[in-house]
């Protein structure tokens, strides 16, 4: 047999049925649900008079519109709480194998509680109205973000209906240098290939720097594939992978989970797969990145300046880098260290998880939050993370520097709730896009690390946290 | 799902590169159950002075004259003309929702995000790739003939522009039958039902842990 890819592997063992030109039936193995995507979804169920194919297929929670405050108030947005009540009234009428509702102690941001609940598992396939279920790449897993029409063809067919991407391998060698993380692997990765440089392939993170993270890590990683333009970013199952899983209350047990490692142990690239393309980034080069514009490949370093349009010989993208400026209120070659913030923002299904909280906590410990910033905070992915969080007194820690610390959800990262950018506010925040108006209309947002925005809100400004003291 | 086979459409430019879901509809408006109400806040930061929120009746907001879809000259555009990576980021179908309810049919671009990709599959609004040369062009004739208008033959899989220039275009022949006859897909599906549910059967056997 030929020597397969990762992605080889579980796309052929997902194949239902594939005509002459690739176009493949594909089952899929665990649907993710939020209020945002689904409503539209059951309802077309609803006027067809169709049914869920599976619904243990199902793990359902509301993430994107629910407040990270003053929860015994209940959602005070009508509109806000009319889809998460949606949500619970298409869960009560067809079920799920899981569902985390509002105020569930359990609740928090989907592609966090699922990895948490072990009800993502290396080798399935997994899909989410969300564009950034590509994190569940990190367990093996293919996983990939779909609109809500597909949301409701996989909700009546178990199946989507999709061709075969190419693969690209990106090689990630060496160690990480102090104070770098995940957030910047990723973020370098798409400042070298570009917001469309992983349009139309799988990607698959390799290299001993990727070995060495942990799930929580390479999380992040393949979270952010989206913004490199790919659907689909997975790593290979290692140890690091199975330990995570183990006795988590989704994960198999006992003689189910031996069977089910034996497999995962064969869940990798065979020595000499072909992939279509192959990127390598040494990671000694690797320094924390900071995004300077208005999409997530407009990025530097943080010794780095604010790039001039008028290096950039290509005209569409010498406007594009005059307009973020424009928008951003930055000036051509700026130092990145010189940048002052308004808010500080720690969340999202990129950097929510216990790892995330600890490395920023680590930062902030002792310290006091700068003067000239309006507003940190601290949010959470999920109940669990948040409780694990204070077990460990890491809620004291940002507490104590002036970090506002909140109940979990997306926040922030896209806005949909109460916690937002005024116009002109400038944020460091370890979401993943830094569009214009994500955060909020006419809100500025730089995407960093949870340590060089656990920095930022110390300094007041961008800081170098390899220098930290 | 809405057929397309011919059109014959006005062409509206929109003259930058990654242009994103967030920008073609914004969050507030995702909170709405429905899958109708987007196209009057299509692009509504560009398009507004003052932030938009659902609800609000957006016929009396102040309008910036300088958003290209603002200008009398591109009223009734069916036909949006794009440069690279048009839709990326969020994959809320709510954009392309917004894109068919504002008149929208098709889009050109020398390339598209993905799922922004698939998701106009499903609703009747044609994206079509071409040369980043070819798109130039365009938005050269675009920008220098007011009344710019293209027919686009599905079908034919071609592009007539005023002046009988005829441009090709590739599609993926699913995709474009699916189109062409306004197919319901998860009906297409469903007749493969037994396949489904035998496959399902040999997935249990295999991987049981997924079934537990």
């Amino acid at each position: 047999m030929n020597a397969q890819t990762l992605y080889d592997k579980i796309w052929a063992s997902h194949v239902v049925r594939e005509d002459a030109r690739g176009e493949a039936l594909l089952y899929i193995d665990r649907h993710l649900v939020h209020e945002v995507t689904s409503p539209q979804a059951f309802d077309g169920l609803r006027l067809a008079h169709r049914k869920p194919w599976r619904v243990e297929s199902i793990v359902a929670t509301a993430d994107h519109n629910t407040p990270t405050r003053d929860w015994d108030r209940g959602i005070l947005d009508p509109v806000s709480r009319l889809q998460v009540e949606t949500l619970d009234r298409n869960i009560r009428e067809y079920g799920a194998k899981a569902y985390f509702p509002f105020g569930d102690g359990r609740q928090g941001i989907v592609h966090v509680i699922g990895p948490e609940a072990g009800a993502t598992l290396p080798g399935m396939t997994v899909v989410c109205g969300d564009s950034h279920t590509s994190t569940h790449g990190a367990f093996a897993a293919l996983a990939f973000g779909i609109g809500t029409s597909e949301v409701e063809h996989v909700l009546a067919t178990q199946c989507l209906v999709t061709k075969k991407t190419k693969s690209m391998r990106i090689e990630v060698e060496g160690s990480l240098g102090f104070g770098v993380t995940a957030k910047d692997i990723i973020l370098a990765i798409i400042g070298r290939i570009g917001t469309a440089g992983g349009s139309g392939y799988t990607l698959e993170y390799a290299g001993t720097a990727i070995r060495e993270l942990s799930m929580e890590g390479r999380m992040t990683i393949c979270n952010m594939s989206i913004e490199a333009g790919a659907r689909a970013g997975m790593v290979a199952v290692d140890d690091t992978t199975l330990e995570y899983l183990r006795d988590r209350p989704f994960a198999p047990q006992g003689d189910l989970w031996d069977r089910a490692v034996s497999y995962w142990r064969t869940l990798s690239s065979d020595a000499g797969a072909r992939f279509d393309a192959t990127v390598s980034l040494p990671a000694a080069d690797i320094e924390p990145q900071v995004t300077w514009g208005t999409s997530p490949g407009m990025v530097t370093s943080v010794s780095g300046r604010v790039p001039d349009p008028s290096d950039e010989a290509d005209a569409t993208k010498r406007s594009g880098i005059a307009r973020a400026l424009e928008y951003m209120a930055l000036q051509p070659g700026t130092p990145i260290a010189d940048i002052a913030l308004d808010k500080v923002f720690i969340g999202s299904c990129t950097n929510s998880r216990i790892e995330d909280l600890r490395a920023a906590a680590e930062v902030v410990r002792g310290k006091r939050v700068a003067g000239n910033v309006k507003l940190a905070m601290v949010v959470p992915g999920s109940g669990l993370v948040k409780r694990q969080a204070e077990s460990e007194g890491l809620d004291r820690v940002f507490r104590e520097a002036g970090f506002d610390w909140r109940e979990p959800g997306c926040s922030m990262c896209l806005a949909m709730n109460e916690d937002r950018l005024e116009p002109g506010e400038r944020c460091a925040s370890t979401s993943n896009r830094n569009f214009e108006g994500r955060q909020g209309t006419g809100g500025r947002t730089h995407l960093v690390s949870p340590p060089m925005a656990a920095a930022a809100a110390i300094a007041g400004r961008f800081v170098d946290v390899r220098q930290w003291r | 799902m809405e057929q397309f086979t011919v059109l014959d459409g006005l062409v509206a430019p929109i003259d930058r590169a990654n242009v994103d879901t967030d920008a073609i509809i914004p969050k507030q408006y995702l909170k709405a159950i429905g899958r109708t109400g987007f196209g009057a806040t299509l692009f509504d930061e560009w398009r507004y002075h003052d932030p938009g929120a659902p609800g609000m009746d957006h016929s009396k907001r102040r309008l910036r004259a300088d958003f290209v879809l603002n200008q009398a000259r591109y009223a009734g555009a069916q036909i949006l003309l794009a440069r690279e990576n048009f839709g990326c980021g969020s994959s809320r179908e709510h954009a392309p929702w917004a894109l068919h309810e504002f008149g929208f049919r098709a889009v050109i671009a020398p390339s598209f995000a993905d799922i922004f990709f698939n998701n106009c599959f499903k609703n009747g609004l044609l994206p079509i790739v071409l040369p980043a040369d070819t798109v130039d062009g365009l938005f050269r004739e675009v920008e220098a003939t007011p009344g710019y208008r293209l027919r686009i033959d599905l079908p034919e899989q071609r592009i007539t522009t005023p002046q009988g220039l005829d441009i090709g275009f590739g599609i993926d022949p699913s995709q474009k039958h699916s189109l062409v006859h306004g197919l319901d897909e998860i009906g297409q599906t469903l007749k493969h039902a037994a396949a489904i549910r035998g496959f399902e059967v040999a997935h249990r056997e295999r991987f049981p842990w997924l079934f537990a």
